[in-house]
């Protein structure tokens, strides 16, 4: 137990970490991007809003940094993330909430699918060492090597059109309600099935790669070598025994790749207009909706943590050791 | 090293893309701002990637765009290099509080999704310029290196010869420098390339989503005005692969050194040139008399 309480003390670290980073990155910046942005909404704002701008960017100057410090963090625990510009009144915390299951969707199902494809594929690979397995090497360094927009570019010019199956963008037929349908469902999953497979090809090479290098190492360890003298089957040695073993710094890696894939993800949805955080974060680079790209970080590191934390748990089922108490 | 093909391609290839980087202005045909008459035409001998709605010339924007990426990658690789053979080294080499606070630092860089990050540093910044892509990258990005720098300096501590240089009086830092910092060469090498390779696909990306150096030209801002032109809607296909296909060439080769670089350090995963024509049978090692290889 004391391994997953150590683990969550270290993202109860993070996080704030990431939170003072958000709280500090605007106060290093000279000028007054607030004053610029009153302008721009051309005395829309509440004063209220106002208030709260000059909370988040730190710029209400009778106060300490200190004082700054605690009131940003009390206006955060309050789920107070201030008014987006490009969404003008909208909370930012209600735009996010709108964006939010787009995502964690995708990116969650495409991770689980990503990361079984290719550490299955990375067995095989790792075990047929020096057969027409290493051809796989190639291809997928290649694969791995192409931003995932630009795979999603290729995917959109080659794939849809007026005619095709595949729509271009959006995550459901316009003109539908949301709701647990058939027709809804049927058109949510028509709509993602591009995102997916774009992450999937992109994600997947580099599970097979660190898959296929600790089965090579594994494979000729001692209890590899006894469990072949025993005369169990090719098949059970290769899958009870050393990808059972090999499994572990990837399951470990998941945790680390997560956030390179979500940075891609975010990228994905950009390019076929998927309503999720991606969409919604450049949105908000375009138009310099600070409170919203700093929502969305902060949310985006909240679910890597979370995510981590579950892969912390599956690590503790699959690897004894770290029960051991002591 | 001399007798890895993988690493051999790489090389060449990282070659072409320098020197393409330091001659690009002066071999592009016209100026990749220029506008002109010649609007969205597809590929000729006139314009060999097409041109764009303005009638810009692709082909001298993805030259002129190459220094940019080169730059951006370059600089970006040493800050975090350095960054992280100062955190690593030092946090596997001290016992203790000191250690323990690096390695938790480096940690927390580590779950932290870098490319959220960067676009909030880079977009807060008053100006961008292709300098403070390449430092907030470099500064965000060392903390992967400096964990696998940390594991391999713990195991090397405490290895006989270091035991000894410190037996002989030997001073802290030269341990550190003349004795330790050798034997993570190769490690440090191939965290450069995988920084460089993180770096250029950052830097595309930001400038693919409207956050790149002011008037300047790379890749991703090509990709970024196909994208906002509607560039694929209208057919437009040359727009976006040429400079897609740089970038994957460019990962694919320093991928290929790196591949070179982890199969010099781990004979293991050096393919079938030891196992030529035997079905290597998984978990028993076969004598095979060693080729020169």
């Amino acid at each position: 137990m004391s391994f997953l309480l150590k683990r969550f003390a270290f993202y109860l670290v993070t996080a704030w970490a990431a939170v003072t980073i958000n709280f500090l990155v605007p106060r290093l910046i000279p000028g007054d991007p607030v004053q610029a942005l009153i302008t721009k909404q051309r005395g829309q704002m509440t004063t209220e809003a106002v208030r709260s701008l000059y909370v988040l960017f730190g710029l209400d100057k009778n106060e300490s940094l200190a004082e700054q410090y605690v009131h940003y963090l009390g206006q955060l625990l309050r789920g107070d993330l201030g008014l987006s510009f490009t969404f003008f009144p909208s909370p930012v915390a209600d735009v996010i909430g709108t964006g939010l299951p787009w995502t964690v969707g995708l990116v969650g199902i495409t991770t689980v699918i990503g990361f079984a494809i290719g550490t299955a594929a990375g067995t095989v690979a790792g075990w047929r060492r020096g057969s027409w397995a290493d051809a796989l090497i190639p291809i997928t360094t290649f694969l791995s090597s192409i931003p995932y927009f630009w795979l999603g570019l290729v995917a959109i010019a080659l794939l849809t059109g007026p005619a095709s199956f595949f729509p271009a963008g959006g995550a459901y037929e316009t003109g539908l309600v949301p709701g647990w349908d058939w027709e809804f469902v049927g058109s949510v999953l028509r709509h993602s099935l591009l995102p997916a497979v774009t992450i999937l090809i992109s994600s997947v090479s580099g599970w097979i790669l660190s898959m296929r290098n600790m089965m090579v190492t594994v494979s000729s360890e001692d209890y590899v070598t006894v469990a072949h003298a025993k005369g169990l089957s090719e098949r059970r040695v290769m899958v009870a025994y050393a990808a059972r073993n090999a499994l572990l710094p990837n399951v470990s890696g998941f945790a680390l790749a997560l956030g390179f894939i979500v940075g891609g993800t975010l990228l994905v949805e950009i390019v076929f207009s998927y309503p999720g955080l991606g969409l919604q974060l450049f949105q908000a680079v375009g138009a310099k909706d600070y409170p919203l790209m700093q929502g969305i970080f902060l949310i985006i590191t909240l679910s890597v943590l979370l995510a981590n934390l579950l892969a912390d748990v599956a690590y503790l089922a699959l690897d004894p050791r770290t029960r051991r108490e002591g | 090293m001399r007798s890895n093909p993988k690493a051999l391609t790489g090389l060449l290839l990282l070659g072409v893309f320098v020197v393409l980087a330091v001659a690009g202005p002066w071999l592009a045909p016209f100026d990749p701002s220029q506008r002109s008459s010649d609007l969205l035409l597809p590929p000729s001998s006139a314009h060999w990637f097409g041109t764009t709605h303005l009638g810009q010339d692709i082909f001298s924007q993805v030259l002129v765009g190459t220094r940019s990426v080169v730059f951006v990658g370059a600089v970006a690789g040493v800050v975090a290099t350095v960054l992280s053979v100062l955190v690593g080294v030092t946090s596997g080499y001290l016992s203790g509080s000191a250690g323990e606070g690096l390695s938790a630092l480096s940690n927390v860089f580590l779950v932290i999704p870098a490319l959220p990050l960067i676009i909030i540093i880079t977009s807060s910044l008053p100006q961008t310029s292709n300098l403070t892509i390449a430092l907030t990258i470099g500064l965000t990005s060392w903390a992967w290196n400096a964990r696998v720098l940390r594991a391999q300096t713990l195991s090397l501590r405490r290895r006989d010869y270091v035991e000894a240089a410190r037996a002989t009086g030997e001073s802290t830092w030269r341990i550190i420098v003349f004795e330790i910092l050798p034997n993570l060469t190769a490690v440090i090498a191939s965290g450069f390339v995988g920084t460089v390779l993180f770096a250029v696909v950052s830097e595309i990306t930001l400038a693919f989503i409207g956050v790149s150096d002011a008037g300047g030209w790379n890749w991703g801002t090509v990709l970024y005005w196909a994208q906002s032109q509607q560039a694929l809607a209208q057919g437009a296909w040359w727009w976006f692969v040429p400079a897609g296909l740089a970038i994957a060439v460019l990962g694919t080769a320093l991928s290929l050194v790196n591949f070179g670089i982890d199969e010099y350090v781990n004979p293991r995963l050096r393919g079938r040139t030891s196992a030529r024509g035997v079905r290597m049978r998984v978990g028993f090692t076969p004598v095979l008399s060693e080729e020169a290889s």
